[in-house]
């Protein structure tokens, strides 16, 4: 917990799904003119259905994880507790 | 022959915002200009919807918008990684963004190299990726300039020599004085014009153009019909509107590559620690795709141009054609007058916004981590900002000399190597933000390394189409890779992108040498960031008051 505080790392199930917009990096699933939407082959129109897939993804995590910067956060004690630094310096004051 | 409808509604909206970046200094007015905080980063006080145009303003340059397409119009589906690029984007950037911009937020740092100074201790390190963002930022500026004026021959204002420049020159006058004045609110204000222009002339052209040309199967059966033509001086297709075999590799590392180099860039990191808070960023990062699909829609334009059977302007300097005119041409021969003009403003403002947010972020980038380090190091916060508008003026002024003086080509040729070195500061600013387990001298090895190997694979590179045997462009057949003289693919003609294989190569050096350095206990250096800095959010008691005057 100590080693926590001080990296300063947080982790969130959540953040996973901001891996998944990734896979569209895999072409070999896409490459291909069939089927053809309104004259457009599979390559071009299916690209840009993963335009909303991203949006979704980081949606999701936004909604999931709000409020995880401090001062919000500072208003649960459980945190405080997590976080050394904003604990003692608040007590400093 | 000057087009005056055009020239009118170009002149009518570039007064406009010519206007706008004077009043800007009246905008959202908080405290002294006289400060960086203020000058610089805009009172770091923007909300969501600001943000929103000013980073998208500032991420889609005019040269994206012309240069894109052009890909697409010469090389055929390679020219579409710009819609992979921007997807994957944002769900990269997400997280290491938060903790770039409350960390900057907790300790006032304006620059990423600031963070880097907090983080290692090391002005060393510091300077390093101040200079590398200032080199990869100037050609970047200079390519503004060059859609520019690529926007204002095609209106007629062709002249030879120096007066062929004249109007080019006074567009940046112009410029210089209100960035000078305003700082970052005058590009933030004018981003909306410039943003709201763009939408409308992309989505009319995606729209009427196909309707206009016979429906999307018509433009790709023309796209595909053209580019499988052998090219009279290779005897090879030019491309393909699918992806072949031996590009496959070069599409995915060159989009994830961009990705990674995009909020390295100064300029992109200005407009998000003008940003007010963490909820502000995530939201755009949610609302930012909006471009990406406006991107994709617009690279399509390529195929467009090759249906409508557009013909590219032959670039004077070079004498060779310049695909970079496609879209322009396009607008111009497509378009009634006047919304041709509104076409050509949108270009031509898409230039002035990113180029006046550049030359900031270089100005911040040189007066915090080169003049107050090294030259003066008792700078108070009114000398800073002193330094920086005039550095911002320096800034333009060398950008107009590049166009004046160089070879666009030469432009052309940086602003690829651009993104190869703007990726050797990843693993000294992104991984930082994560771990300080990479040595600062592990991190100054590997950038020297991944920097050299970088620019001699780049060298590598022939263009047979272009006629050059060297820095031809940034897909590198593995054929070529090279450890000292050991080919370990030769033969393959798989390509990849340069600056995937150059960071690679970067992050190897680093982790190796850290763990060399650590072994021997070689001291890490002092790090003034503590781990709650990197959540604090608007409000904390942690953050530095905005244009805060150090005490003594």
């Amino acid at each position: 917990m100590a080693d926590r505080a001080r990296t300063g790392l947080r982790w969130s199930w959540w953040n996973l799904l901001l891996l998944v917009p990734l896979l569209m990096l895999v072409t070999p699933w896409f490459n291909s003119a069939d089927p053809v939407v309104w004259g457009m082959p599979f390559f071009y129109w299916s690209q840009f259905l993963w335009v909303p897939v991203g949006v979704i993804c980081v949606a999701i995590v936004y909604i999931k994880t709000k409020g995880d910067g401090v001062p919000t956060p500072d208003a649960d004690p459980r945190v405080d507790d997590l976080d050394e630094g904003a604990a003692s310096r608040r007590a400093g004051r | 022959m000057i087009r005056w409808t055009e020239l009118v509604v170009f002149l009518i909206l570039f007064l406009l915002v010519t206007v706008l970046g004077f009043v800007a200094v009246r905008w959202q007015r908080g405290g002294d200009l006289n400060h960086l905080d203020e000058w610089g980063l805009g009172g770091r006080k923007f909300g969501a919807w600001v943000t929103w145009f000013l980073v998208g303003g500032d991420l889609y340059t005019a040269y994206t918008f012309v240069a894109v397409p052009a890909l697409m119009f010469g090389a055929g589906a390679l020219g579409f990684f710009a819609l992979p690029y921007t997807v994957v984007l944002y769900p990269i950037v997400f997280l290491p963004v938060l903790r770039l911009w409350s960390v900057s937020r907790v300790h006032g740092y304006v620059t990423p190299a600031d963070f880097v100074r907090g983080r290692y201790g090391s002005s060393l390190l510091a300077f390093i990726v101040a200079i590398t963002g200032i080199v990869a930022t100037m050609p970047y500026i200079a390519l503004q300039l060059v859609g520019l004026e690529a926007v204002l021959r095609t209106m007629g204002l062709n002249g030879s020599g120096i007066a062929g420049h004249l109007p080019l020159l006074v567009a940046f006058v112009i410029l210089a004085l209100y960035t000078y004045q305003s700082g970052l609110r005058a590009p933030a204000l004018i981003a909306f014009v410039k943003d709201i222009l763009i939408y409308l002339v992309i989505l009319v052209a995606v729209i009427y153009l196909p309707a206009k040309l016979g429906g999307w199967s018509v433009i790709f059966g023309a796209a595909s019909d053209k580019l499988a033509q052998p090219s009279p001086t290779t005897g090879k297709p030019a491309g393909s509107i699918l992806l072949t075999g031996t590009n496959q590799l070069q599409y995915i590392t060159l989009a994830l590559g961009s990705a990674l180099a995009l909020f390295l860039y100064p300029h992109s990191l200005t407009g998000v620690l003008a940003s007010r808070g963490r909820d502000v960023l995530k939201r755009n990062m949610m609302a930012l795709p909006a471009y990406s699909l406006l991107l994709g829609l617009l690279a399509l334009l390529g195929y467009v141009a090759i249906a409508a059977g557009a013909k590219p302007i032959t670039n004077a300097a070079t004498g060779r054609p310049d695909t970079n005119t496609i879209i322009p041409v396009l607008f111009g021969d497509q378009f009634s007058g006047w919304f041709a003009g509104i076409a050509f403003a949108a270009v031509g403002i898409g230039a002035l916004v990113p180029a006046a947010i550049m030359s900031i972020a270089a100005a911040n980038l040189w007066t915090r981590n080169i003049y107050k380090e090294y030259l003066h190091r008792a700078a108070s916060p009114q000398q800073e900002a002193r330094q920086a508008r005039l550095a911002s003026l320096v800034v333009k002024a060398g950008a107009v000399a590049f166009v004046l003086f160089v070879d666009p080509q030469f432009s052309i040729d940086l602003q690829l190597i651009g993104g190869v070195i703007i990726l050797q500061t990843l693993p000294a600013v992104a991984v930082a933000l994560y771990t300080r387990w990479l040595h600062r001298w592990a991190l100054v090895a590997g950038w020297v390394v991944g920097m050299a190997y970088g620019m001699y694979l780049l060298y590598l590179i022939p263009n047979p189409a272009a006629n050059r045997a060297h820095f031809g462009g940034s897909a590198l057949a593995f054929d070529k890779l090279t450890v000292f003289g050991w080919h370990p693919f030769a033969g393959s003609q798989v390509q990849i992108y340069v600056g995937f294989v150059a960071l690679v190569v970067n992050l190897v050096i680093a982790v190796v040498v850290s763990a060399v350095l650590h072994a021997l206990k070689v001291t890490p250096g002092p790090d003034v960031t503590a781990g709650a800095d990197y959540h604090a959010d608007e409000g904390s008691e942690r953050v530095k008051p905005v244009a805060d005057v150090p005490v003594g």
